[in-house]
């Protein structure tokens, strides 16, 4: 059966590359033709990977352990749903994943485009083509999923065989989120690839006016969108398994799927302002160059091992073919920038140091510092190695001290920007704006200071975190009282209405409103308090205002595992309010396995208490080690992300039009709310 | 160069520093040096001043719970001959991924005594499929099943 899945890839390997000739050729020759077939071809290729990976989940369905891969990443009493999701459990699959996912983008892209940007569209196609080429090709011969499992005396092949068992997947792995949060990550990554596609084609086709911008701009928000909503998802998956309290490590596989983000966000908002005053062309382009290197260089620092990281992929040799690709990516998208220069002109000059362009250039400045720094830290070893011969590594005090000031000036910006006029802002609009907004965060670190807030950052980001709420939503109320002063609607109606009539603005509002909450959640890492204990059956602990009780131990088992759990009664105040149930399991599979943790957690808007069960330290099993954390205010960290998530997909939704009649309605309440700018 | 240019330029300037400033603070604060156990031995008394994330295999069978402390020995990935023992002392519980076998990586100095003071640990084995696979192990092992 794996043949099907192998000859659909070898085919697929051909078709890219008859797809991104006959584009090529199409427009050499002006045939129409030619560049339609290019573009049939892709979506030809799209179908081809998708019978392979197709294939390959039908293997994993099957339990056919004569293929390499399914026997190292999958076992009969796997459920289903790990079965499929074990197709990015590894090296191979995850790659082919990535592909498939680039197969879909690609046929979107031509199909959606296929009457539009005709001079442009070959070139996307070819570019796209050309990375689904560099992935084939590492399927097909470097990492292939459907290697057969070869008895092998050294490099001789003694004959194939089935072990009668998978050595299953990664007890680690065998989570809910595993289902969901890697391809979120890769949708991510391989959106990052569409932006770049353009932006090589209007250099190339000298087209470099604002269509690949308006083109890309939702694709781009969508995939930066979900990309960052695999981020959080590892977070929380981090948070919810590993038991070590926390979400964020700075752990270099978290760290490379960060740098594409933290460009990708540099780039939402520079992009406006080459759309509203044709500046900052140049930079654009770079940082979409950047993005889509990141992307595939975050999947060569996740995949090849050069990196020493929880996210453990052995040493392979995928590493060097990356490597290439991306120094041959990189020197051509840059030789063609360079070689474009004369077209990418300002057509206005930089406003005042006090003015909305001027606060996107520091956002750009400082988001790209932090890339940077990011990319230094996650890099250092491998370069202090090559350099000095020592591999110096840095950890979470080096990013925190770059990256905490760095996010809150960023809050800063992201209060102070949207109400700042472009060219220069008035000191009257500055007063009358930003009033209330200060007293709001001057009273809040006031009420902070006296509650016993002495941590300096904790403190910094709530004060700004007041700010910036507070002027989101003064922004709210004065769209929606102007508009329902015009229109008759009630308020609520109104606030509705404004945000659909110019979804960007308003979703970017809201979708700052979700960063203010998730600084609000990061903030609470200043105030933990963790703890070991030993503890049998009646025993208790205290730990501030809460108190632990073990009540019991038992024995549980399920489809893929057996285990030990705990009952742990929980008081607040010596009142009863959760009963926890920390655990241990040992998963099945012929492999060695090991044990991993349930973690108990308690979650409340206020803190979480999250306690892990180490296992028994007696033999009877009526005594066990724990360990419990308090941490304050994390549920604002998932909360923010859900509402940092509806403000992406709000601003992605098209403005709604008013009906005619409507229009006539609202004409006086768009007269109101002229002298706000829009964003 | 005109003044709005250079007013922007200097703050831009200012931020960098600052940044830089901080991260070298950071970088001091948190630079170690990643060696393996062949390496860490091999530069003798140098290692006894310097912060090291120290790289070894768990031997198997000498772990050893005491309370909160637990004393265990790693070897080198390499040059099996070469152990060091390693008492962690930190205050995370251990990682489910640390045990027998498994890649140990731990962040501490070593002390005078020979013997490893770890505060922080991770461990993985995933590379474990790989190794075996490049000996040709896992397939004879798994063939007889």
């Amino acid at each position: 059966m794996g043949q099907v899945g192998q000859f659909a890839l070898a085919l697929a390997f051909i078709v890219t590359i008859y797809s991104i000739a006959s584009s090529l050729l199409g427009i050499r020759l002006r045939n129409d033709k030619l560049i339609a077939s290019g573009r049939n071809a892709a979506v030809c290729v799209f179908g081809l990977v998708t019978m392979s990976i197709g294939t390959l989940a039908y293997l994993f369905l099957k339990s056919d352990f004569s293929y390499a891969y399914i026997a190292e990443h999958s076992n009969r009493d796997l459920p289903t749903y790990f079965k499929i999701s074990s197709i990015w459990g590894g090296q191979e699959g995850s790659l082919l994943f990535w592909g498939w996912l680039l197969t879909i983008y690609t046929a979107l892209v031509v199909i959606q485009n296929r009457k539009k940007h005709t001079a442009m569209m070959p070139y996307v196609t070819s570019v796209l083509m050309g990375t689904s080429l560099f992935f084939t090709s590492m399927h097909l011969f470097v990492a292939n999923p459907f290697k057969l499992n070869a008895a092998a005396v050294g490099t001789k092949v003694m004959g194939l065989f089935s072990p009668a068992d998978g050595q299953g997947l990664n007890p680690l792995l065998q989570d809910p989120m595993m289902v969901i949060h890697p391809p979120m990550l890769y949708l991510g990554f391989v959106g990052l690839v569409v932006p770049f596609a353009f932006a090589m084609a209007a250099l190339i086709t000298r087209q470099l006016g604002d269509t690949w911008i308006r083109t890309t701009r939702r694709w781009t928000m969508a995939a930066w969108g979900i990309l960052g909503t695999g981020i959080l998802l590892g977070g929380y998956w981090a948070y919810h398994t590993l038991g070590w309290g926390g979400y964020w490590a700075w752990d270099p596989v978290e760290n490379a799927s960060l740098m594409p983000w933290l460009i990708g966000t540099a780039f939402l908002h520079s992009v406006m302002v080459q759309e509203k005053k044709g500046m900052l062309k140049v930079w654009n382009i770079v940082l979409v160059i950047m993005a889509y290197i990141m992307a595939v260089f975050g999947t060569f620092l996740t995949r090849s091992g050069v990196v020493n990281s929880v996210h453990a992929f052995a040493k392979s040799p995928i590493g060097g073919y990356f490597l290439a690709f991306i120094v041959l990516a990189l020197s051509a998208s840059f030789y063609l920038l360079i070689d474009r220069l004369p077209f990418l002109k300002n057509e206005d000059q930089m406003g005042s140091v006090v003015s909305r362009e001027s606060s996107f250039l520091f956002n750009n400045l400082i988001l790209l510092v932090a890339c940077f720094s990011v990319l230094l830290g996650t890099m250092l070893p491998s370069l202090s190695d090559w350099i000095t011969g020592n591999k110096i590594t840095v950890s979470k005090p080096f990013f925190d001290a770059v990256d905490v000031p760095i996010a809150i000036f960023l809050l800063f910006l992201t209060g102070v920007g949207p109400l700042l006029a472009w060219r220069k802002a008035s000191t009257n609009s500055l007063k009358r704006n930003f009033m209330i907004p200060i007293a709001v965060a001057s009273a809040t670190g006031a009420a902070l200071l006296i509650g016993g807030v002495r941590h300096f950052y904790a403190w910094s980001a709530l004060v700004m975190a007041a700010f910036v709420g507070t002027s989101i939503i003064r922004e709210f109320y004065k769209g929606a009282r102007a508009r329902s002063t015009g229109t008759g609607e009630n308020f609520f109606e109104a606030i509705v209405n404004l945000t659909l009539r110019n979804t960007r603005r308003y979703g970017g509002y809201i979708a700052h409103l979700g960063f203010v909450l998730l600084f609000i959640g990061w903030s609470g890492q200043a105030f933990t308090a963790d703890s070991e204990f030993e503890a049998g059956i009646g025993d208790t602990f205290q730990i501030r205002n809460f108190t632990l009780r073990v009540d019991g131990f038992k024995p549980v088992s399920g489809q893929n595992y057996t285990g030990d759990q705990v009952v742990v009664g929980l008081y607040k105040d010596g009142a009863k309010v959760a009963n926890m149930f920390p655990g241990r399991r040992n998963y099945k599979g012929s492999g060695e396995q090991q044990a991993t943790s349930e973690i108990a957690i308690h979650e409340t808007l206020r803190e979480d208490v999250y306690l892990v069960f180490q296992g028994g330290v007696d033999d009877a099993g009526q005594k066990g080690a724990f360990h419990v954390y308090i941490n304050p205010l994390v549920a604002w960290v998932w909360i923010g992300g859900v509402v940092l998530g509806l403000g992406t997909i709000i601003a992605l939704l098209p403005n709604r039009k008013a009906t005619p009649a409507r229009r006539k309605r609202e004409h006086g309440a768009e007269a109101i709310q002229e002298g706000t700018t829009v964003a | 160069m005109k003044a709005k240019q250079l007013k922007f330029l200097v703050g831009s300037v200012i931020i960098v520093l600052v940044l830089i400033y901080l991260g070298y603070a950071g970088f001091k604060s948190s630079m170690a040096y990643n060696q393996t156990v062949a390496e860490m031995l091999a530069s003798k008394e140098v290692a006894y001043n310097r912060h090291i994330e120290l790289e070894g295999d768990v031997v198997p069978g000498t772990i050893k719970r005491e309370g909160r402390i637990v004393t265990f020995s790693v070897n080198d990935k390499t040059d099996k001959q070469k152990v060091v023992m390693i008492r962690y002392e930190g205050k995370d519980p251990l990682p489910d991924t640390f045990r027998d076998n498994a890649t140990a990586m731990a962040k501490g100095k070593l002390d005078p005594s020979g013997v490893f003071i770890a505060t922080s640990m991770t461990a993985k084995c995933a590379s474990k499929y790989e190794k075996e696979k490049e000996a040709g192990i896992v397939i004879d092992k798994a063939g007889l099943e």
